[in-house]
């Protein structure tokens, strides 16, 4: 055990090192603009002050766009998990027409880069008259093949002896899913949940494409389209980053042991 | 056993596919999510595989049947070989060290006692941030003139450099925003298959007298074999599709020097509005990584439970 010191003052190290750009990002965010520039650059302001974060929460969009992606985000999880759910509960469970043939469908679009759809994803967008809506954000994210294959294992592994003790009852398939299967399945619901939820908030491409009205944009698409509006006030670019990016975070750091095990249970370690 | 008792007259009111029982009911589940995938993926793959049979522009206009020259054009285009190239060098020179960094960090993790929590919080924290979030820290960080990693290298005694806009530093400074931006989701799969490994095996081998280190080589790196492999690939997949962070990154350079495959897809198709052509370029990005994929199947046969 004389190894477990060294070992740990790494680790920490490490974790200092992983930690300096979000510091550096809130230290500049606290500076008056006229110091964030200074050479040689300093760690601790001469004057601290919140004047950036005031100027980001009355003169810009990034409140606007925090609720645009908190919409997106909660739209797309709810509905993937909804639909995701279902099928996997169909394929894992029952039997139909064409089944094999329709997973074997779905396992090929796992491969497949949404990246390389939005050409043609857009000019469908258009057809259908959603440019410049949540809606056309929000419904091509849905088609997550993984989604249904992961639930679809999980589902796999679960006894299948409440489900029979339910139709004794005279349950149906749909009143099996809701009360029996969704309950048991919770931890992999919530990791899924939220890597999809963490997903959609922070995409950038899909949303960047689609939407154009400053009223309708992301978190990510609104600072990636205004930050040269800024100019040099480095201090508000700062505080607009650390206000878009912490949200997340500080939700993670109370769940951070629940997402841990989640992935496990979920499958994802292989 | 009292299970067995209630199974047998169960199996008569419950159909399960075991015993070949066929109805709709599953297509109706399943119904929701097959309309979605119908319309928002195989529809886009197969519009976008047609559309690169033509001369289509988002402008609208006339539409002229090509056949493949869109691809003969792509073959000649030196912007599509450049970018396929930096696509390429990209994941070539991220792909080991978000795996490596990956499980260096699972590793201290795992064993932390105190610092746990700390170690957890940073090296996961960076993969929630907005990819504009990381961006603008980055740019900021990379600023010749007042950036954070200019000061150090000077206060090494180093000279300035212009990371973004230098040819020989601007691939690296992209590699080493994505290495702190996405390393945490694979440190959290390595994290979750060390907590899977049995605490029984390392507490044996000790007693056998097995040194820390043998233990890690003999027993811990062994058993995460697997996961390896799904982190190795689902790394490259990821790598090859690069284009948030590059571009920008991009946008605070002088010139795009570093422009991935994505982006000359997305210049075509929304600036020069060539939706052909475009699409054309993406079936080039989708046969690579179409190819990865099923390298993957070879070199891990039934890679699901060895």
């Amino acid at each position: 055990m004389r190894t477990r010191l060294p070992l740990s003052l790494l680790g920490v190290a490490v974790a200092i090192l992983w930690l300096i750009p979000l510091a550096w990002a809130i230290d500049t965010s606290i500076k008056p603009e006229g110091e964030t520039t200074r050479v040689p650059v300093t760690w601790i302001p001469d004057v601290f002050t919140l004047d950036a974060y005031r100027d980001v929460f009355t003169a810009s969009d990034v409140p606007l766009w925090l609720l645009n992606s908190l919409v997106v985000a909660t739209g797309v999880t709810v509905l993937t998990l909804a639909a995701a759910s279902l099928a996997a509960y169909g394929f894992s469970r029952l039997d139909f027409p064409g089944k094999n043939w329709l997973f074997a469908l779905i396992l090929a679009g796992i491969m497949v880069p949404p990246q390389a759809l939005i050409v043609p994803l857009f000019h469908q967008m258009q057809s259908l008259g959603l440019i410049d809506t949540y809606w056309g954000i929000i419904l091509p994210q849905l088609a997550a093949p993984v989604i249904v294959f992961i639930l679809k294992k999980f589902f796999d592994g679960l006894p299948r002896e409440y489900e029979q003790a339910a139709a004794l009852d005279g349950a149906s398939r749909l009143r099996m899913f809701w009360s029996v299967v969704l309950p048991m399945s919770r931890p992999v619901l919530a990791a899924v949940g939220v890597f999809t939820f963490v997903g959609a908030w922070n995409n950038f491409l899909w949303p960047f494409i689609v939407i154009s009205d400053p009223d309708l944009m992301t978190v990510p698409v609104g600072l990636g389209t205004v930050q040269s509006s800024y100019g040099l006030r480095y201090a508000e670019v700062m505080a607009s980053a650390v206000i878009g990016g912490l949200p997340l975070v500080v939700v993670y750091a109370f769940l951070q042991r629940h997402v841990i095990r989640g992935v496990g249970d979920a499958g994802l370690k292989g | 056993m009292a299970v067995e008792t209630v199974d047998t007259p169960v199996r008569d009111t419950v159909p399960t596919p075991a015993r070949g029982e066929r109805s709709l009911t599953g297509l109706w589940f399943a119904l929701p999510f097959l309309v979605i995938y119908a319309v928002f993926m195989i529809w886009p793959i197969l519009a976008g595989l047609w559309s690169s049979l033509f001369n289509t522009s988002l402008a609208g206009g006339d539409v002229e049947f090509l056949g493949l020259s869109n691809y003969a054009e792509l073959a000649r285009d030196g912007a599509v070989w450049d970018s396929l190239w930096n696509t390429i060098y990209f994941t070539l020179l991220s792909t080991p060290p978000l795996v490596l960094v990956g499980l260096v960090m699972a590793l201290l993790a795992h064993r932390a006692r105190r610092t746990g929590w700390l170690l957890r919080f940073s090296f996961f924290m960076p993969f929630l941030l907005p990819v504009t979030v990381v961006a603008l820290i980055w740019l900021w960080i990379y600023q010749a003139d007042f950036g954070l990693l200019n000061a150090a290298v000077q206060w090494f005694g180093g000279g300035r450099v212009a990371w973004i806009n230098d040819e020989r530093t601007a691939m690296w400074a992209v590699v080493i925003c994505t290495l702190w931006w996405t390393v945490g989701f694979n440190f959290l799969l390595y994290l979750a298959a060390l907590q899977g490994i049995p605490r029984e095996l390392h507490e044996s081998a000790a007693v056998d007298g097995a040194s820390p280190r043998q233990r890690l080589w003999r027993i811990t790196l062994p058993l995460l074999r697997r996961t390896t492999g799904l982190i190795l690939v689902l790394q490259l997949i990821a790598s090859l599709k690069i284009f948030d962070q590059v571009y920008l990154l991009n946008e605070g350079a002088a010139a795009p020097i570093t422009r991935p495959l994505i982006q000359y897809v997305y210049e075509q198709g929304f600036t020069s509005y060539r939706i052909g052509y475009a699409s054309a370029i993406s079936y080039l990005l989708f046969l690579i990584i179409m190819l990865v994929a099923f390298a993957q199947f070879k070199i891990f046969p039934a890679g699901r439970d060895d």
